[in-house]
């Protein structure tokens, strides 16, 4: 079907009445979204992460930095329980949403994930159109009753994710013939149709341009005052510039976690200074 | 506003959300069907095979004490091999089954009885007496082979049934002989020691397993050669360009053309044009080779493909010539793999059915096959020839003729899996 | 003299050759260290290996020739040198004749005693042959004498022998390479060839559009090639309806297997699962057969006598339904390897938002990987229209034109076998008839493989 979006529509863009969140600057400083406490993974024999524990703030971006392979990726797939189509790896301890047990087998990873939504390192838009892309987690979960309302969502989020200028006329085309940066946001108008708390980022920017990076940068400080973003990067520049948290992850160990200020500034442990100062990693 | 107010939290939403768990697990379970279905296929294929093919791995025997006498066996009186050879042997039978049953008075029942035996017995007496002279004029206690009938009757049970070929008189016989401990039932040695007969009881895959032995070696002595100089001459040497292209395309398709094709093209160029013998294994064997050799090539090619570059560099660093590099090394390391694409090639061509009957291999042949331009069949041919056949007994034949062949195919393919598995190397 | 002896007769002359050369170039190089000169540029060993190869040039060349021309060569020499043995000038009877005095083994004797003619052009024939094949030995061994004369003669130090040999080998990997080029001509000209001679005696209309075959009645005497009727549109109708209920069987079930054992199985389901399905995919087609005769057949019978419904004995239901079980493991593999090469990151990118796995499949996966999975498709169908042994044990002879399953039909593989086993002669209208349904199935199977291929190459290079 052929998605011509009458003009007048494009003018009333605005929040899905689902997707209404709070103001900001309700909630007070110290709230805790989602809470690790001494979390292990092993792969098979191999120990992934070792007793992680942290609080991570509601609305706020919190980065996840180290060097490759120090397992904050696997730390983040933790959070909504990525991890579970992975043969052979195994989480212990406890890791809370909204004081909600996140590993809990009672719980339903469908509805967990929706509420933890996750871009990844490499842009995976479906071999659909732009607009199918957006309306695919509204359709799998239901989210409307008639077509006007998941054309609102799919608009709403594109607009969201400040694509829906480069895409209006456009939507019908395939999510992969978009730019990588586009390609992205893309990625993010898809996870936040479905109306997250939280979204997990998994280095979102190491497969783009410094002009695409700097576009997705200024999402993610658009996004916060909505949902609590954690993203995982390799980049300390990155980190400096967008979040407000910082942990520091070395060898399968969280070393430090403190704001993003304090990590960059003045760094209680001499392997995180070592680390921001660009001696290793 | 409380995250309580967000659509994960509306109860319609767990309601849906049940209903698309119990989706997940209906199309999980349709999955699990679909394999259940196939491998119920496979099991359902070999359990009707073994039970199908049970009778034909024993037969039936009945014992008699024949005398060798002169004037039936010797009709010349001289006990030349001639004269021998001239002998009415089936006399023989029904004079020592005589004397068992003296009260068998009417032709009709003479007829009766002797049709208990298979006509295989009177060629055994024939060929014992010719070995051994010396019994001429002597008695002997034989076991000698039951007919197909008899044979189908003992192992139901002598029942008399309906559906059984027996007469009633046939079967009291039957009874009698096993009262008197003459009747036994002994592993059927005749079907893996003889060739193709019209008596059930007498038939044997040797000569069908010979014909198919002869075939392979033609096909795999054409096939093995051509195959692997064409796989390294394009993986190794060749231009990568339009003709490469085309050459690789081509044997892509050839690879998937239907083995009857192959069929036509052998009896149009072996025989119609070449006016090689008909029936005769190297006719078969190269026009099988024809349809084996892209399956030789492609997966030769894999397998000089799966030698790592750096090797070949190696060698060509300390100075051999590129083909040098080839032969002393990429050439031996990818062996294993050729060889195991190679079995599984003529695993394939064992299997294969129809290419045979267009090069007339399918003839009735009683003759073990000693070379490649005898008349010969194989054992798909003879499968297929004896289920075509009317004769009931025929289907255990034919049942376990199938097991034979599916016993030599996985003896293959298991022996290309050990190799793989022995040679395998990861680089 | 025979064929075999002639060409162990030429190998046995490389030893000479390679003995002749080895020797010359150690006698060099022993000379070359007492007189302390410059190296040889190859070992003697390449030298014996290009004197041998001179030595057997000659002599492959002429046995090659021999192997390709003799039956012709021997054919137009009886023909022209004895014209009072020829029993016909009809040329199909003749070419018939001549097969005959090329196989005599195959002929009781009393053949040959009735048929005087017969025998003599045997003879003759047996004679020609042997006085050839000797002057050819000889010519092979003169000529292979002088070549490694001048061979032996060529070798000195600097003489590059190895590239000679690696000359050669290459011109012969080259040449081999070409042989399977040759069986495709080989495939296209022979099915053209007798194809082309049977729309003389048969017009393509009636062959492309009657709608009755049957090839064994003469109807018209008067009729050219009148030995019956061959409108081959039954045979296409019967055969796409047994692939139409092969493929009913083994699409979903081939597919759903895919499915389990790609996304749903554990690794243990795994290794047993596929070598069961890979010993489903080596059985062969006979056995297939049997199964459909022994099992399927009778099944289908009393099946239909309790429900009511007419069902014969062979039946386009019983052949296509074991052809399906046959093809399962063909459509699994293919699509399980489509499947497997759809990106991990697309069904995380879905399970991440929510979806079930069942939803991942069906929404995202399978419309990935569809391309891939039409390919496999067009592959197994293809496979089932060149099905011979199944069809012709389990789905019958009579052509009818009908669309009800459970009747006896006819395929164009069944009717290629029937028209050619069993005594027939060559070059009637019934065995042309043969190559001409080869000529219409080999079309068919290669135009579904070669669009397949193209859609498989294409959906790989889409991931990579």
């Amino acid at each position: 079907m052929r998605h011509t979006i009458p003009k007048i529509m494009l003018d009333r863009v605005s929040l899905p009445e689902s997707a209404a969140v709070a103001d900001s600057d309700a909630v007070p400083e110290s709230e805790t979204k989602m809470q690790a406490a001494g979390v292990r993974v092993t792969y098979g024999e191999k120990v992934a992460l070792s007793g992680i524990s942290m609080e991570i703030p509601a609305r706020k971006v919190t980065a996840l930095i180290g060097a490759s392979g120090c397992g904050k990726s696997t730390f983040l797939r933790c959070l909504n329980r990525m991890n579970d189509i992975i043969e052979g790896c195994r989480v212990t301890g406890q890791i809370t949403l909204d004081g909600q047990d996140v590993q809990d087998p009672d719980l339903d990873v469908a509805m967990l994930r929706s509420r933890v939504g996750m871009v990844f390192q490499k842009p995976n838009p479906f071999p659909k159109s732009i607009f199918e892309n957006v309306a695919y987690g509204p359709r799998i979960h239901g989210l409307f009753d008639h077509k006007e309302d998941l054309e609102r969502i799919v608009l709403t989020s594109l607009e969201r994710a400040g694509l829906l200028n480069e895409v209006k006329d456009r939507l019908d085309e395939p999510g992969t013939s978009l730019s990588g940066g586009q390609q992205q946001r893309l990625c993010i108008a898809r996870t936040i149709a479905v109306n997250p708390e939280v979204i997990l980022m998994d280095e979102p920017c190491s497969a783009l341009d410094p002009i695409a990076t700097a576009r997705i940068e200024d999402l993610i400080d658009e996004l916060k005052s909505n949902y609590t973003i954690i993203i995982v990067t390799h980049s300390m520049q990155q980190a400096a510039r967008v979040s407000q948290f910082s942990g520091f992850f070395h060898l399968g160990e969280l070393v430090e976690f403190d704001s993003t200020e304090a990590i960059f500034t003045n760094p209680s442990d001499t392997r995180t200074k070592n680390y921001v100062t660009g001696r290793f990693g | 506003m409380s995250p309580t107010q967000t659509w994960q939290s509306r109860p319609e939403t767990a309601r849906r959300l049940q209903q698309r768990h119990r989706r997940n697990r209906l199309f999980r379970h349709l999955a699990a069907t679909g394999l259940l279905l196939a491998v119920t296929a496979l099991v359902m294929m070999l359990g009707a095979l073994l039970t199908a093919s049970s009778e034909a791995f024993t037969e039936t025997r009945i014992k008699l004490t024949v005398r060798y006498d002169r004037p039936l066996v010797d009709p010349r009186g001289d006990a030349s091999p001639e004269s021998l050879e001239e002998g009415d042997y089936t006399a023989v039978i029904r004079e020592a089954a005589l004397q068992l049953f003296p009260q068998v008075a009417s032709r009709t029942e003479r007829r009766e009885l002797i049709r208990l035996f298979s006509p295989g017995a009177a060629f055994r007496l024939k060929e014992r007496l010719t070995s051994h002279p010396e019994l001429l004029g002597n008695s002997e206690e034989l076991w000698l082979a039951a007919s197909a009938d008899a044979d189908q009757a003992f192992k139901s049970g002598l029942t008399g049934k309906e559906g059984e070929r027996l007469t009633p008189f046939q079967t009291h016989l039957l009874l009698q002989f096993q009262e008197r401990g003459a009747l036994e039932q002994s592993f059927n040695t005749t079907l893996f020691t003889a060739s193709d007969s019209r008596e059930p009881e007498m038939a044997g895959v040797l000569g069908a397993a010979a014909g198919s032995f002869f075939t392979l070696l033609v096909t795999f002595f054409l096939c093995f050669p051509i195959g692997v100089t064409t796989a390294v001459y394009l993986e190794e040497f060749a231009q990568k360009n339009r003709w490469f292209d085309f050459v690789e395309v081509n044997i892509n398709n050839l690879a998937a053309v239907p083995s009857i094709i192959f069929g036509l093209l052998g009896l149009a160029i072996y025989i119609n044009l070449m006016h090689l013998p008909r029936s005769a294994p190297l006719v078969g064997g190269l026009t099988l080779a024809l349809m084996t050799l892209p399956t030789i090539i492609i997966t030769a090619r894999a397998a000089l493909l799966a030698v790592p570059p750096w090797i070949r560099e190696a060698a060509l660093g300390v100075g051999a010539s590129p083909l040098q590099a080839v032969m002393h090394h990429t050439l031996p390391l990818a062996m294993p793999g050729i060889l195991t694409g190679s079995i599984i090639g003529m695993a394939r061509a064992l299997g294969e059915t129809a290419p045979l009957l267009m090069v007339g291999m399918v003839a009735f042949v009683v003759e073990i096959p000693q070379g490649f331009l005898d008349s010969a069949t194989a054992l798909p041919v003879q499968i297929f020839l004896w289920a075509e056949s009317p004769e009931r007994a025929f289907v255990a034949k034919t049942a376990a003729a199938s097991l034979i062949l599916l016993l030599f195919l996985i003896v293959m393919n298991a022996l290309a899996v050990v190799l793989r598995k022995r040679f395998e190397k990861t680089w | 003299m025979s064929a075999s002896l002639f060409l162990a007769l030429l190998l046995f002359m490389a030893i000479p050759g390679f003995a002749l050369g080895w020797v010359q170039s150690r006698r060099l190089r022993a000379d070359a260290v007492a007189g302390a000169k410059k190296g040889h540029h190859s070992r003697p060993i390449y030298h014996g290996l290009y004197t041998a190869l001179r030595t057997i040039r000659p002599g492959i060349v002429l046995f090659l020739s021999w192997v390709i021309l003799a039956p012709w060569l021997l054919d137009t020499i009886l023909v022209h040198a004895h014209p009072e043995l020829l029993p016909t000038t009809d040329a199909r009877e003749l070419s018939l004749w001549l097969s005959r005095t090329a196989d005599p083994g195959r002929m009781a004797a009393s053949i040959l005693e009735a048929d005087p003619g017969l025998k003599a052009a045997i003879d003759h024939r047996q004679d020609y042959s042997q006085g050839l094949l000797l002057f050819l030995t000889l010519l092979a061994l003169s000529l292979g004498l002088v070549a490694l004369r001048r061979a032996v003669a060529r070798i000195a130090p600097d003489f590059r022998a190895r590239i000679h040999i690696e000359h050669s080998v290459m011109t012969f990997l080259k040449v081999s390479s070409t042989f399977s080029v040759l069986v495709t001509l080989g495939i296209l000209f022979s099915l053209l060839w007798e194809a082309l001679r049977f729309f003389q005696l048969v017009s393509p209309w009636e062959f492309f559009f009657g709608l009755q075959w049957s090839p064994q009645i003469a109807l018209r005497s008067d009729q050219v090639g009148a030995s019956g009727l061959f409108g081959s549109v039954p045979l296409f109708a019967g055969t796409f309806l047994v692939t139409g209920i092969s493929m009913l069987v083994a699409g979903p079930i081939g597919l759903m297997s895919a499915i389990y054992l790609s996304e749903f199985a554990t690794p243990r389901v795994r290794t047993w699962a596929k070598p069961m399905l890979e010993i489903l995919a080596g059985i062969p087609t006979v056995v297939y057969g049997f199964f459909a005769v022994l099992v399927t057949g009778p099944f289908l019978v009393r099946f239909g006598s309790v429900v009511g419904l007419d069902v014969a004995s062979e039946s386009a239901m019983a052949a296509g339904l074991v052809m399906g079980i046959m093809i399962i493991p063909l459509v699994s593999s293919l699509a399980d390897d489509v499947i497997r090469a759809v990106p991990q990151n697309l069904r995380e990118g879905s399970l991440a938002l929510g979806a079930t796995q069942a939803e991942t499949i069906v929404r995202v996966v399978l419309p990935s990987a569809l391309p891939g999975i039409a390919g496999a498709f067009l592959l197994a169908i293809s496979r089932a229209v060149g099905e011979t042994m199944i069809v012709v044990m389990a789905s019958g002879m009579a052509a009818n034109l009908t669309a009800n399953p459970f009747e006896a039909t006819t395929t164009i593989t069944v009717q290629i076998v029937s028209l050619l086993v069993g005594d027939q002669e060559f070059d009637s209208s019934k065995t042309l008839a043969a190559f001409a349904l080869g000529l219409a199935l080999f079309a068919v199977t290669l135009l579904l493989n070669v669009i397949a291929l193209r859609i498989v190459r294409k959906y790989r290079e889409a991931y990579e």
